[in-house]
């Protein structure tokens, strides 16, 4: 039994081993020194373990007695963290090492908080889905405040931590009611107990458990941090936070809701459905005023989490569906603004005020079209990638008799429309200013943006196929 | 009243008392004091559950090793205890409306909750007749096996943290090489003048 | 009159105090002759001559010191806190005492049998730093408190690699209990049966972390008179001095009974064929004294940064590995399930 147990665990036990041997080859040969060449291997180790589950086995296999389920919808979480994780941990390698900042540590830390993912969106029990969920936000607790001597830094993970852990308790105090309901922690148990009713301990341990994870998503009203964190942390730190964790919250997020709670639709879609409608306005409201682009960034992901959130209020297949197409196209747009935004310097020193993009366009005109084309999709005007996104979620909602909640998402997106643009209008239309940004630009980030840009058109044939993949992935969890 | 009854008395009112009195002592100290008596009544409470292994790591690892740093951190550290009570009472009305919600939790607990059909059945069986230091074995490195490990990785993760986030590799001091020391040869490392008398070097 | 003791509860208090008493009072009557031992056998290296002049040989010293400590004045400092001040020795005391309920003498000779009999002594090994650390804290003043700085921060490292020494005896017995580990070391070969040969360098870190677990030379830091005068007793006079100095002088023998017990045989005797008894695990728990004794004499202290990077450099790592090699010896039986006495029904 064990040794089929650890077949199934065998790519997250590959990683945990990689990390560990990473990190004493880095303790014993020549420190931060190698840490560049750990940068490569890891996210060579990402892409590696990514092909792996992709291309492997089909089905749906459960290992340590219902603990860690291997299905369908897993494997498509899986690869896309860990194709996200590998593009941001390419990317922040010049703007660590122009920082002082690269440790070896880090992209090992990457890869224990990506183990941590591995875990939440394969738990088929609330212990192991807090286990991973721990390992995942401490490794990012630490990775935020990896600039220490950055008194915003610092702040950052702090915050970050302070936050995390108050909202691990309240999913842990969730979790607990829900054990002391069904009398086991498996999910296969609590779908099982709750399918008979639930009683009022237990829909507090439901309300619960979902402020937690809403929490870890950032929507609102638990989206406090998010603006200081994206802030405060270096960068690429932020780059990987908007990317990664967001796909496994989001997946774990799923996994609780279908799994656990797939028999009580009725009693958790209103929550969600207001968590939606919140996050999308708030989101779009409250990025008006930001001047700082990481700020406007962090309001961003709270908006298109509200989105993500609306295809799970369905609360059908399709709704997964759509959610996880989505995660995946606000990946790709994620990586590629931010691809644009570490490469934001004047006078060789990173900048994130949104008013040194003005006339942007006059000495960069390529790279000028590669932002427009991303905010653009990010604001989800058509006939780009980004629509489409919106455009599956707004029917899942709407097939589920959620209407309201469709207009809603409209109203919000044309809301947040402004801001986006707002930044296409400074590259095109900005006063004149006499120190422009730098021009130059690391070639992993130009090819990263120019690529994802090119996706964001290319992708409105087919979507890259994922479609029928992310069909197939929630037709293994809604059933 | 049997000897257990007594002894559960004892330590039940030693626990209440001790976390009590970590609460209002005047000198931060004698909190983390109180504390320990605190953890100790309590592992005398598990000891009479029949948790033996439980009371004992509770010791060990509590007593023994977490409060002793607490009692560093208090000893070493010059806060000003008498201020942080002054703020005690500005948050005084949030701690109370917290433990109304957790009162109201226990009512509900005990009052109104309800399982599950069967839950009964799915809860894990006891270990029944073996000894509990063998029980929990066979769960953590057998059932749960996989928790536990993640939960080794989690440590590791918070390991690697500390030092990430403290470590200063200093460079402007002498540091100690014990195998260099140690295997220095003292034929190459001095020299042997022979000194004339009334001549010098 | 058996029917009283063994099944009313006044009865069982009474028989519980009565065998606490019987293991109690030898030991601290012993304790004055081993004190006298101590110091004989550090004057005999040094070619002195030692305590001589009480009683025959001196044998009454330690009897003359006691009366000594219990007449003289207690002086309190000026700002001690009080209460701690006096906690302090008292908890020192009675840690080292409460160890050896589960202590057996012989087999089945033991006050409490229990099942984590092991743990229960290093959870009171763990207590005893409290004392050290009240008595250092509660003196107001600096020696005092440097000193039991420095005996927490030594005694915490040394129990960690004592713990993961036990660890592996633990694994080749597989109990938590004391007359289990001495029944698994019983076996056709006597003396080469007992644990100290398949744990070989084990044994030897077990004796030395048990010397920095109980701040005897070369690790006596904590009250190193060169630069702390007395370290944490500085300011203590007395009775309460008296109840620190019997405290670890208990410690110490507790630790003598460890190592015969884990390590060589307990109770068993070295030759097959000869009766098992109490009076071999006394023979052998002298030796261990002597040892200590004799170590006192002969080294001389470490420095501080040393000390620490034994502990935490050298012996845990070492014993870690330990730990990992016994567990896979006594996995796959391996020497003749030399590792894993349980299984072969040793």
């Amino acid at each position: 039994m064990i040794s089929s147990d650890i077949q199934t665990v065998l790519p997250e036990i590959s990683l945990a081993v990689f990390a560990m041997l990473a990190l004493l080859a880095g303790v014993y040969n020549g420190k931060d020194k190698t840490a560049p060449m750990m940068v490569w291997l890891t996210s060579g180790m990402f892409v590696l373990l990514a092909a792996w589950i992709g291309y492997g086995g089909e089905g749906t296999t459960t290992a340590f007695g219902g603990m860690f389920v291997n299905d369908g919808f897993a494997r498509f979480a899986k690869v896309t963290i860990l194709l996200s994780a590998a593009a941001v941990l390419l990317m922040s390698q010049d703007y660590m090492t122009k920082l002082g900042l690269l440790r070896f540590e880090y992209p090992l830390l990457v890869a224990l908080s990506v183990v941590g993912m591995m875990f939440m969106v394969s738990a088929g029990d609330l212990m192991a889905l807090y286990m991973g969920l721990e390992l995942q936000s401490l490794a990012l607790y630490v990775v935020a405040s990896l600039r220490r001597d950055s008194v915003k830094s610092t702040e950052a993970g702090l915050k970050y931590f302070v936050l995390g852990a108050l909202s691990s308790g309240l999913l842990l105090y969730g979790a607990s009611l829900t054990y002391g309901f069904a009398g086991t922690t498996l999910f296969s148990g609590i779908i099982a107990a709750a399918d008979g009713g639930v009683s009022l301990g237990m829909l507090f341990g439901v309300v619960f458990m979902l402020a937690g994870l809403a929490f870890k998503v950032s929507a609102a009203p638990f989206h406090m941090w998010t603006p200081d964190v994206y802030e405060g942390s270096p960068t690429p730190v932020t780059a990987f936070f908007a990317t990664a964790p967001k796909v496994a919250a989001m997946a774990m997020f799923a996994r609780v809701v279908h799994d656990a709670f797939g028999g009580i639709v009725g009693e958790w879609q209103q929550i969600i459905a207001f968590l939606s409608v919140l996050s999308m306005f708030l989101g779009a409201i409250a990025a008006i005023g930001q001047t700082n682009i990481k700020r406007l960034m962090a309001y961003s992901s709270i908006a298109h989490m509200g989105f993500a959130l609306m295809g799970l209020a369905a609360g059908t297949a399709f709704g997964v569906q759509a959610m996880l197409i989505y995660m995946a196209i606000y990946v790709t747009m994620n990586i590629g603004t931010f691809a644009f935004i570490l490469s934001m310097e004047r006078d060789g020193r990173p900048v994130t005020n949104i008013a040194s993009l003005n006339q942007y366009a006059k000495t960069e005109p390529l790279k000028a079209l590669a932002v427009l084309l991303l905010m653009f999709s990010l604001a989800g005007v058509p006939p780009l990638v980004g629509f489409f996104g919106k455009f599956y979620v707004l029917r899942a909602a709407y097939d589920a008799g959620l209407a309201w909640l469709a207009v809603a998402g409209v109203v919000a997106s044309v809301i947040g429309a402004f801001y986006y643009l707002r930044i296409v209008f400074y590259m095109y239309f900005g006063a004149e200013q006499d120190d422009p940004l730098d021009r130059g630009m690391p070639p992993v980030l130009w090819g990263f943006l120019v690529v994802t840009a090119a996706m964001m058109l290319v992708g409105i044939v087919n979507l890259f196929g994922i479609e029928p993949l992310a069909q197939a992935a929630a037709a293994t969890l809604v059933n | 009243m049997t000897p257990i009854v007594i002894a559960f008395y004892l330590f039940a009112v030693s626990t209440i008392t001790g976390g009590l009195m970590t609460v209002v002592s005047r000198n931060p100290v004698h909190s983390v004091l109180w504390l320990i008596l605190s953890f100790l009544s309590s592992a005398g409470l598990f000891v009479l559950l029949g948790a033996e292994f439980v009371a004992m790591l509770l010791i060990i690892v509590y007593v023994g090793a977490v409060a002793v740093l607490f009692l560093f951190v208090v000893m070493m550290l010059d806060v000003d205890f008498a201020e942080l009570k002054a703020e005690m009472t500005r948050y005084m009305p949030l701690a109370l409306l917290i433990g109304v919600v957790i009162l109201m939790q226990f009512a509900l607990a005990f009052g109104a909750w309800d399982y599950s059909d069967g839950a009964a059945d799915r809860i894990a069986s006891p270990a029944g007749e073996i000894h509990n230091t063998k029980a929990l074995g066979l769960l953590i490195y057998d059932k749960y096996i996989m928790l536990f490990q993640l939960s080794g990785l989690i440590l590791l993760v918070a390991m690697i943290g500390a030092i990430v986030l403290t470590l200063r590799h200093r460079t402007d001091i002498k540091r100690q090489d014990i195998v260099g020391q140690m295997m220095r040869d003292p034929a190459k490392q001095m020299e042997l003048k022979d000194v004339k008398p009334g001549q010098g070097l | 009159m058996v029917e009283f003791f063994t099944t009313t509860n006044l009865g069982i208090v009474l028989l519980i105090i009565g065998q606490c008493l019987l293991v109690l009072v030898p030991l601290l009557v012993a304790l004055a002759f081993l004190m006298y031992a101590d110091r004989k056998v550090w004057a005999a290296v040094q070619m002195r001559r030692g305590p001589n002049v009480v009683g025959p040989f001196g044998l009454l010293q330690s009897f003359a010191d006691f009366l000594k400590y219990i007449v003289k004045e207690i002086v309190v400092p000026a700002g001690a806190d009080k209460f701690v001040f006096f906690l302090a020795p008292m908890i020192t005391f009675v840690m080292a005492v409460i160890a050896w309920v589960v202590i057996p003498w012989n087999d089945g000779w033991v006050i409490a049998d229990l099942n984590v009999a092991i743990l229960y002594v290093m959870a009171v090994s763990s207590l005893e730093v409290y004392g050290v650390i009240m008595g250092g804290w509660a003196s107001n003043s600096k020696y005092p408190f440097l000193g039991s700085l420095r005996s927490a921060a030594q005694m915490i490292s040394y129990e960690v690699s004592l713990g993961l020494i036990i660890i592996g005896i633990i694994i080749s017995t597989g109990s938590l209990n004391f007359g289990d580990i001495v029944a698994a070391q019983d076996g056709s070969f006597g003396i080469f049966s007992w644990y100290w040969l398949p744990h070989f360098p084990m044994m030897f870190l077990f004796f030395i972390s048990a010397l920095a677990e109980t701040n005897r030379p070369p690790f006596d830091l904590p009250e190193a008179e060169s630069e702390l005068v007395a370290g944490y007793q500085v300011e203590y006079s007395s009775t309460p001095f008296l109840l620190f100095m019997i405290g670890e002088l208990m410690a110490v023998v507790l630790m003598c009974a460890l190592v015969s017990l884990l390590f060589l045989g307990g109770w068993l005797s070295p030759i097959p064929g000869l009766p098992d008894g109490i009076l071999w695990l006394i023979g052998k728990m002298l030796f261990a004294f002597f040892i200590f004794a004799m170590i006192k004499a002969i080294t001389p202290r470490y420095r501080y940064d040393q000390l620490m990077r034994l502990g935490w450099k050298v012996f845990l790592p070492m014993s870690l590995f330990w730990v990992v090699l016994v567990s896979f010896l006594a996995k796959f039986e391996l020497f003749g399930g030399a590792y894993a006495r349980w299984a072969v029904g040793g």
